[in-house]
């Protein structure tokens, strides 16, 4: 095989529904393979935190419907990665029947369809900690703690391409995977047919966001990487999209904090020497990065954990002498809820928009504040009615502060519903570490079944 | 002397989450000379980006100049993971605005 053409639809499955013009488009230059990511950890802790997701059922399965029909059709391997945004078991579950129930509706011949999980048991991250074996902390993160982990509810690691290349090598034609590396679903792929590691970890690189590294700006669009033994070459599907060395090269820096480095289960994707150019109108082609393979292999952990029940109360200000003087009104608040609950036993924030609600102690101008401002509160508690009467208590006495010489005695702040609204559980992201395993497999267990008729 | 604003020199000026621990920062520029014009300026350096978001120098964990691109881009710890209650910027979107103004000497 001289080269291999991956196309991905959509950089986030499920988060919002691909683009079908450009994805059509895509499918009909017969790809070899049809892939997209499913997860970020963009959206917070709360997915994780309560094992659900931030995408809507009715989009995540728009996309895999169309991504399923089109493999089917043209009989070639759809993989996904990351299912249903956290990629915990009960979202690869998800997917799996959302496949089986997509291919029983529209009659499809009996296919291999195999999934692994990614869900990591506190047992197995406890038993490394009293062992010694240390879990190490990412981006200035200490190593995790017994207590850190006792604070987590749930788990996930960031397969490599192992689980994928298992499937593959099983002949699984279509994969759902648990939380794993973007790159490594494309890379997978690739590896599977012999293409160099170098080669095929940067098609990962270069294809997981889709569109994103095409121009004009324009998410959701479906692009094309061809791999040879020595490039990769991506391709805009949209008309009126272009991969350009600027949209290409961009984009190797994009949601990551260095853009020469991107680590993998497995190793390092340097791209320090990557040459760029552009091959035509619509394509560029990447020569140069290489693949450093590490000595052992530590994964990425996820984790997140809830911290309580949640509310949210919205006030606004318009009075400049009120303005003038917030943090008095916030403090006067705080010692309500303070004579009500107490020092501690629960969380409450205020975020000032119209001041510093965008950047907290970032906000350059945050000694100017606007001719209005809005208070958004969030009260933190361990059980739902204190959580209610906490944020209550912490907007509505707003409305109550004492300012000396304070021109409107009937009421500090205005109201647009005079309640708080609850929100989901408070969450933390608790784990953000790495863990050795003896190989890449550990952790993410597969099976093969079928589906279809 | 005269300057010039940094938006109206760069192509893209945007801020992004990379992971859940840090903000990543990227300042593009259409052409190599703008790209130079910039670099050489002394106008966007860890310690005047320290200054400009009060940040202390050790909270900017990545500044490099990345050609290819013809782009800054420098990366900073939160000081809460993402999302985390109080957070008021889960993807981190919304966190370059005061790099608009940075006045860059021709």
């Amino acid at each position: 095989m001289e080269s291999l053409t991956i196309i991905c639809p959509n950089g986030h499955l499920g988060f919002a529904p691909l683009k079908v013009g450009s994805f059509k488009l895509g499918v009909e230059t017969r790809p070899d393979y049809i892939a997209a990511d499913s997860g970020s950890d963009d959206i917070g802790p709360v997915p994780l935190g309560t094992d659900t997701s931030a995408s809507p059922k009715a989009w995540q399965r728009h996309d895999l419907e169309q991504m399923l029909l089109a493999a089917r059709d043209i009989k070639v391997p759809m993989i996904i990665g990351s299912a249903g945004d956290t990629g915990t078991n009960s979202r690869v579950d998800m997917y799996v029947e959302m496949i089986k129930d997509i291919a029983k509706e529209h009659n499809l011949p009996a296919f291999k369809l195999g999934y692994f999980y990614s869900e990591v048991d506190k047992e197995i991250v406890r038993a490394k900690i009293l062992s010694g074996d240390e879990i190490t902390g990412l981006d200035g993160r200490a190593s995790l703690t017994v207590a850190q982990l006792d604070a987590t509810a749930n788990i996930v690691a960031m397969a490599g391409v192992h689980p994928f290349r298992k499937l593959l090598e099983e002949g699984a034609d279509v994969i759902i995977g648990g939380r794993s590396s973007d790159s490594a679903i494309f890379a997978s792929a690739a590896l599977h047919h012999g293409f160099p590691e170098s080669q095929s970890y940067y098609l990962g690189k270069v294809l997981e966001c889709a569109s994103f590294c095409a121009e004009p700006y324009g998410g959701k669009e479906t692009v094309l990487g061809e791999i040879t033994q020595d490039s990769v070459s991506v391709t805009a599907m949209h008309p009126d999209q272009k991969c350009t060395v600027a949209s290409v090269a961009g984009h190797a820096m994009y949601e990551r904090a260095n853009p020469f480095h991107e680590y993998v289960a497995g190793g390092l994707l340097e791209m320090t020497n990557c040459n760029y150019k552009q091959i035509s109108e619509k394509t560029t082609r990447v020569t140069g990065a290489k693949f450093v393979p590490s000595d052992g292999i530590r994964v990425k952990l996820e984790g997140a954990g809830v911290l309580g029940h949640r509310f949210v109360g919205i006030a606004g200000i318009r009075d400049p002498q009120t303005i003038a003087r917030v943090d008095q009104v916030m403090e006067w608040a705080k010692t309500q809820v303070k004579e009500r609950f107490g020092e501690d036993g629960y969380e409450l924030y205020y975020n000032v928009y119209g001041r510093d609600g965008i950047m907290g102690a970032m906000e350059p101008n945050r000694d100017k504040p606007a001719h209005e401002l809005c208070l958004v509160v969030q009260g933190v508690a361990p059980t739902k009615e204190m959580a209610e009467e906490l944020t209550l208590t912490a907007t509505r006495q707003l409305f109550y502060a004492r300012l000396p010489d304070v021109k409107g005695t009937a009421g500090g702040v205005s109201f647009v519903f005079d309640e708080v609204l609850q929100a989901s559980p408070a969450c933390t992201w608790t784990i953000n570490h790495t863990m050795s395993v003896a190989d890449g497999l550990e952790l993410f267990p597969t099976t093969l079944t079928t589906a279809g008729v | 002397m005269t300057t010039k604003k940094l938006v109206d020199i760069a192509k893209t000026i945007r801020s992004k989450n990379a992971g859940v621990d840090k903000i990543t920062f990227d300042i593009i520029f259409r052409t190599e000379a703008e790209y130079d014009l910039v670099c050489k300026s002394g106008a966007i350096t860890r310690a005047t980006i320290s200054k400009l978001y009060g940040l202390r120098q050790d909270r900017i964990t990545d500044f490099e100049e990345f050609h290819p691109a013809f782009a800054i881009k420098f990366s900073i710890l939160r000081d809460r993971p993402s999302g985390s209650p109080g957070d008021p910027d889960i993807f981190g979107a919304q966190q370059y605005a005061p790099l608009m103004d940075i006045e860059i000497p021709l």
